[in-house]
């Protein structure tokens, strides 16, 4: 066998495996939108292409009784809240590990790198027990508070970025005057602009999507966040429902990360890439 | 790190102040929780009646309770078959990509769309999807004339469940493999094929030494996420009573918790859980201390 047709051969199988895994990880999502565009009697059909095109299920969606924009409302300011604590927080502590040199820093950083061991059910069952005690329960500040104390992941991702940013740069600014504070804010906060919005993302993303914390502090409808709702909507499903509303709701619910995706995915990508190669 | 910010004076103040909040997370939600989660597994507390001392009745139970066990049977076997899935498809995955092949941008985002979106609406479609008598993989498989599965029941939840989550992960997966690949330099292969060695050795014998920090990497994250598996298994194997019919150790705790409010229960298994985690951490360092070749 020549090399141009091993070439071929090892082309044909690559396109056709790329293609195939590509149809299964998009085909879901396909049958969501299809799904949630046809009518309630049309929910099984087998056809991508739905029969009656309506726009009915996202209509009835947004009628009273689901209380669906509540949900979304809920989603959207509690993963603002996660993310503007983490990043905030996160580039404090970075900060002073990346360039302060202070005593114990090293064995601080290393008691901080060993939480990422502890499961989130470990902090979960006492984190629950003291909000109950502050009658916090069925509100949103158990899951936006604690993004308030910083986090192992979000400080070692921005450590390892703000330790790339130049020295020299410090070492100016202290020559004009610069303090501590003034260092961070308007030199490293700034230049640290890739890795801090790599995190955003993270951060927005994972508030998002999270369904354990959401289930444990905010178990009941309406008041609660969009993953919540829709596994109770699932629930309800099991009485008899239309799938067809169920799949608007969950389009709807994964449209602003796909936004997002679209418009930052090289933050995506590249903040992957950020926190698993670089050790 | 022998360079640093020495602070000025009054700025050691500001320099404790930066870091108050990690302080406070590192005391109170890091080493707080974990000591108070080892002192409710030795309680019975329903958080209604006053705690009791229990002793270690809890962890016996942990061997004991067949509910519980059969929570541990199933993470082990889920983190059996998820983790070598995650890792060797994208692997496979990333490798195809790195042929330069055309429309890489088109597949990766096609590949990455799981990993973005949420595993609650994901889990809706699949579970239209899994349907016994409604779902489109059984019209599939009964127009090329087999007979129906049911997916989502106790025999098979299990694998349904495991592709999913599979599924789910392979996007993360290829972009840290994808990375990896991409700082090889090319002139290994090219050496390579000119002392006449074939396409195969060149794969087992300079592509997968270089990347195994890649795969150790990957397989640790796999790993962790793996024992934290918990959307896809309550949204696909939910019963109407809240019981799941292939219960994991993260769906057990939070069962034992807040549907049956037994928190020290909960917390003995919470305990169990980072315990294995942390050793199946020490082997895999272990390894990496053998195995894994970094340049």
């Amino acid at each position: 066998m020549t090399r141009q047709n091993q070439k071929l051969i090892l082309d044909v199988v690559s396109y056709t495996l790329l293609i195939l895994g590509g149809v299964l990880m998009v085909g879901p999502f396909l049958w969501m939108v299809s799904t949630s565009f046809k009518l309630p009697g049309d929910q099984f059909t087998k056809t991508l292409i739905p029969p009656t095109f309506t726009l009915e299920n996202f209509r009835e969606l947004f009628s009273v009784d689901l209380n669906f924009p509540l949900l979304f409302w809920n989603s959207t300011y509690i993963s603002i809240l996660i993310t503007v604590g983490q990043l905030l927080t996160c580039a404090m502590a970075a900060f002073c590990f990346a360039v302060v040199k202070f005593k114990g820093r090293d064995l601080l950083f290393t008691a901080l790198l060993l939480t990422l061991l502890i499961p989130p059910q470990v902090t979960l069952i006492p984190n629950f027990i003291i909000f109950k005690y502050l009658h916090l329960i069925g509100t949103s500040v158990p899951l936006w508070l604690p993004a308030f104390w910083g986090g192992a992941f979000g400080t070692f991702l921005l450590r390892q970025y703000f330790l790339t940013i130049p020295r020299d740069l410090v070492d100016a600014a202290r020559v004009d005057g610069a303090s501590l504070v003034q260092i961070f804010w308007k030199i490293y906060f700034p230049l640290g602009r890739p890795a801090l919005a790599a995190l955003a993302i993270f951060t927005f993303q994972g508030a998002w999507n999270d369904l354990l914390h959401p289930l444990v502090y905010m178990p009941s409808v309406p008041n609660t966040m969009l993953t919540v709702g829709l596994a109770f909507f699932q629930q309800q499903m099991a009485h008899g429902g239309k799938f067809t509303v169920l799949m608007s709701g969950a389009l709807i619910s994964i449209l602003p990360l796909l936004l997002v995706f679209f418009f930052a995915q090289k933050q995506f990508i590249e903040g992957i890439a950020l926190s698993g190669v670089k050790r | 790190m022998e360079y640093g910010l020495k602070p000025l004076g009054r700025e050691k103040f500001w320099l404790w102040a930066l870091l108050t909040p990690t302080l406070i997370g590192l005391l109170f939600g890091a080493l707080g929780s974990v000591v108070a989660t080892v002192l409710l597994s030795f309680a019975k507390w329903d958080l209604l009646t006053p705690p009791t001392w229990a002793g270690i009745a809890n962890y016996i139970d942990l061997f004991k309770d067949q509910k519980v066990l059969l929570s541990l049977t199933n993470t082990i076997k889920f983190t059996a078959m998820y983790v070598p899935g995650v890792v060797v498809i994208s692997l496979l995955i990333a490798v195809l990509m790195n042929r330069k092949v055309r429309g890489v941008g088109l597949f990766r985002t096609a590949y990455f769309l799981p990993a973005v979106t949420s595993a609650v609406a994901t889990a809706l479609v699949w579970h239209m999807i899994y349907g016994r008598d409604t779902g489109i993989l059984n019209f599939i498989l009964e127009r090329l004339g087999m007979q129906p599965v049911c997916w989502l029941c106790t025999e098979n939840a299990m694998y349904a469940v495991v592709i999913v989550n599979i599924w789910g992960a392979i996007g993360e997966g290829m972009i840290i493999f994808l990375a990896g690949l991409t700082a090889i330099p090319r002139e290994y292969h090219e050496a390579a094929a000119i002392d006449g060695a074939n396409r195969f050795d060149q794969f087992f014998r300079i592509t997968v030494p270089l990347i195994t920090p890649s795969i150790f990497f990957q397989t640790l994250i796999s790993t962790i996420n793996a024992f934290q598996a918990y959307d896809y298994i309550y949204m696909l194997t939910r019963r109407p009573g809240g019981d799941s019919s292939i219960p994991v150790v993260v769906f057990s705790i939070y069962r034992n918790a807040w549907n049956f409010f037994n928190y020290g229960g909960a917390s003995a298994q919470a305990i169990e859980l980072t315990v294995i985690v942390a050793l199946l951490m020490a082997f895999y360092f272990w390894l990496e201390r053998r195995y894994v070749v970094y340049e």
